[in-house]
């Protein structure tokens, strides 16, 4: 057992470093680490260089232009291209659709959409949530109705990230009512400019465009785009939430934001000395930096198991409670070292003079909205609670 | 980045494990913890047999070169069996004093009858009214001729009441830091006060009045045992982290067991949503707890004292944290049956709650690595 890189795992971090550094839109990387909303070019032109080193696809096996890379290369490159202000790669396509696609999908389906997943010509959002269904997401009503070798598709989906920017859709949707009602949902893919699609935005409490509705009014859908067996998409739903809920622990991002973090309260003065010496503070930065320690261990230790049981276990359900109240508790802190600075609100895209003239530190601009938008953490992916069900049924057999 | 054991490291544990299950019930320990000694020289032998004692000593001293991870493998056994024989106090504490400590030709001499099994060895550290601070050793040694003499007291000693010899810090009057003598438990002025903790494991508060030593009771440099006494402090946070592991670990299952078993208003208890939730976040925390277990383990082994000291400081916050949730909700979660003496469930609780006031608590663990933190800053 050791915990330490070997000398080809630190040979592969400089290698990591070195690329992202001369690779990656140093305009980009500065709206990343000051945590100002990103356009879709910033995401995508981050995605591009990726593809053309050939390391988009992460996690991706080699037979499908995957790295091939293990567990730990997969998380050094997790940590390091956070640390130097990559953006994050959406996973939608890359980390969610893509393993459903490669374990479920025809040869079809995967030689059409993987690739173009990978040069980051389509862009993908998640059709799962709707009104009447979140957390029983089973109970899903959006409708697809078998009309010759289409798919009638009526209904609402919710929630969707990014739907603003999204080519495909991939949706849960109703092909039957007969029996439980896990048994009786298809999983299909959706082009997004199909005759019939709605996309409004929802803003949230942030005030900020990030998740949207999308509608379905009488949309065809060829059968062709459905993966797997009629009425077995739960099975690929289940697979599919696995794989989000071990990226959603988000390690590399936190560690970034406690090293931005530590800056601040070096910086940061109360009562006319640094915050770090103030005792409290410097408590509370302590316990979440060591929580997170704890947490990135473990998600190494799932990590190296799941490589040889291939598909994510319950377990990512643990990462992903632990993930997201440290990330909560992240914006928390900085916020609170903000102190006064968190009261203004300061709109995304006004780079430069600030609203208030004297909120100057680039770090505190968007604490307080950070904070406000980090409650989704625990409820989205499955909220905390569910997740809690989840382990009580499928670890501790209750 | 490695979480494989070696066929020694899974050997080293069937043979623990299989020792437990097979000598090592609970109804064992019971007539053990029952006996006017309190442990069982028997088992000790036993774990001798092992290799245990020999494990942490240094191939050069007579010892089998054990790792900090090799020590985490016993002592999460330690844990789940509950084990009361010395082991922490009486081998892992004194294998790292003498192995930073002592001189050349002293470790070996020191180390023969340790890692044997034979010679217990206890270190005398903690002070009345000290708490948990490493090296304000108020504990005076006087010089006298070619040795010294001894005088003051020194309190909770993990395996004080079995030891032969006693490693004893001490600082000689005028030096700036702490010396480490080795005085044999018979010698003349030397008073034990021994006792059974509240985890049923036996400790002892000693005097010293007037003890004279030779010059060769010293261990390495006058005056210069803070380092080492910082080291084997932090391999002792390093296995009470282990151990608490294990002990979680095991109570945990116990506690899940009895959910699925235990029926009120018909049902079992574990259908209830509270209960199960309860349930997961003590999981959370023993799988926390075993990360760091494991993160405190490999510092064992860096030679950077700073790095070692922070990674260890984490892991016994943390865990110490653990320790108290898991122990407290296993207990409420049995109900009234879970506050008898009877059920092995209180005794796992004590033992978690005793290893989180050990050699420091998350308090004091949380403010050193603070302190790292402001020291880089």
């Amino acid at each position: 057992m050791d915990l330490n890189y070997s000398p080809e795992q630190q040979a592969f971090e400089k290698e990591v470093r070195e690329f992202t550094r001369a690779n990656l839109d140093p305009n980009v990387a500065r709206k990343v680490l000051e945590g100002s909303r990103l356009e879709r070019e910033d995401y995508l032109g981050w995605h591009r260089a990726l593809h053309k080193k050939g390391w988009v696809g992460v996690g991706w096996p080699k037979q499908f232009g995957g790295t091939g890379w293990n567990s730990t290369q997969q998380h050094i490159f997790d940590e390091v291209t956070a640390d130097e202000g990559a953006p994050q790669l959406i996973p939608f396509g890359l980390r969610m659709v893509s393993p459903v696609i490669m374990a479920f999908g025809n040869k079809e389906q995967q030689d059409y959409h993987l690739p173009k997943i990978l040069s980051g010509e389509n862009w993908w959002c998640q059709g799962y949530s709707e009104p009447g269904s979140g957390s029983d997401l089973a109970s899903l009503k959006c409708k697809a109705e078998r009309e010759g070798d289409f798919y009638i598709v009526n209904g609402q989906k919710t929630w969707t990230t990014l739907g603003q920017y999204a080519d495909w859709i991939f949706c849960l949707v109703r092909t039957s009512s007969e029996g439980r009602q896990q048994e009786g949902i298809s999983f299909l893919l959706i082009d997004m400019k199909t005759p019939g699609i709605t996309v409004r935005p929802i803003i949230m409490l942030d005030q900020e465009h990030e998740v949207n509705e999308v509608w379905f009014d009488n949309v065809k859908v060829p059968v062709s785009n459905r993966v797997g067996e009629e009425n077995k998409g739960w099975t690929y739903a289940k697979f599919l939430l696995g794989h989000e809920r071990t990226g959603i622990a988000g390690v590399g991002r936190c560690k970034r934001i406690v090293k931005r973090l530590q800056n601040v309260a070096k910086q940061a003065k109360s009562n006319g000395r640094p915050l770090i010496e103030d005792v409290r503070f410097r408590d509370k930065l302590a316990q979440v930096e060591i929580d997170l320690r704890a947490l990135e261990i473990t998600l190494l230790r799932v990590l190296a198991a799941e490589a040889e049981k291939r598909a994510p276990g319950p377990e990512a359900s643990l990462l992903k409670i632990k993930g997201s109240e440290i990330q909560q508790t992240l914006t928390e802190l900085t916020m609170m070292a903000a102190g006064p600075a968190a009261l203004p609100y300061v709109r995304e895209g006004e780079h430069g003079a600030p609203d208030v003239p004297w909120l100057s530190d680039e770090a505190f601009r968007f604490a307080s909205g950070h904070y406000f938008n980090f409650r989704k953490t625990t409820i989205y992916g499955g909220s905390n609670e569910i997740q809690r069900n989840i382990i009580t049924q499928m670890v501790l057999g209750l | 980045m490695d979480f494989n054991l070696s066929d020694e490291q899974n050997a080293l544990k069937d043979s623990l494990a299989k020792f437990i299950d097979r000598d090592y019930t609970f109804d064992d320990r019971w007539k053990i913890i029952k006996t006017a000694e309190g442990w069982s020289r028997k088992h000790w032998n036993q774990l001798a047999e092992i290799g245990l004692m020999a494990l942490p000593v240094a191939e050069a001293d007579g010892g089998l070169g054990g790792t900090g991870v090799d020590t985490m493998l016993v002592m999460e056994e330690v844990g789940r069996g509950l084990i009361v024989e010395p082991y922490l106090g009486c081998v892992v504490v004194p294998a790292a004093l003498i192995k930073a400590a002592g001189s050349g030709s002293q470790r070996a001499a020191l180390s023969e009858g340790l890692a044997s099994g034979e010679t217990l060895y206890a270190f005398a550290h903690t002070e009345p009214g000290q708490r948990y601070e490493r090296n304000a050793v108020a504990f005076a040694a006087a010089a006298k001729g070619d040795g010294y003499v001894l005088n003051g007291k020194k309190v909770s000693v993990l395996g004080g009441d079995a030891a032969d010899q006693l490693l004893v810090s001490a600082t000689v009057s005028g030096d700036a830091g702490p010396s480490l003598f080795v005085v044999p438990a018979g010698a003349s002025g030397v008073k034990r006060f021994a006792y059974p903790m509240q985890d049923a494991q036996r400790g002892a508060d000693i005097e010293f009045a007037n003890v004279e030593v030779g010059a060769d009771a010293l261990v390495g440099e006058r005056g210069k045992a803070a380092a080492a006494i910082d080291y084997a402090l932090d391999v002792a946070c390093a296995a009470l982290c282990a151990e608490a592991v294990g002990a979680m670990a095991e109570l945990h299952k116990i506690t899940v067991e009895y959910l699925k078993t235990r029926k009120q208003f018909g049902r079992v208890i574990g259908m209830n949503q509270a209960l199960q939730h309860r349930a997961v976040d003590m999981l959370m925390h023993v799988e926390m707890s075993r990360s760091m277990a494991m993160e405190a383990a490999v510092a064992c082994d860096n030679p950077n004292a700073a790095a070692r000291a922070k990674a260890i400081s984490a892991a016994k916050t943390l865990i110490s944290q653990g320790c108290h949730f898991v122990g407290q909700n296993a207990v409420q979660l049995h109900g009234g049956i879970g506050v008898t003496h009877e059920l092995n469930t209180s005794h796992y609780f004590k033992r978690l709650t005793m290893i989180s006031v050990t050699f420091g608590d998350a308090d004091w663990h949380l403010g050193r690595y603070g302190d790292a933190l402001l020291a880089a800053a």
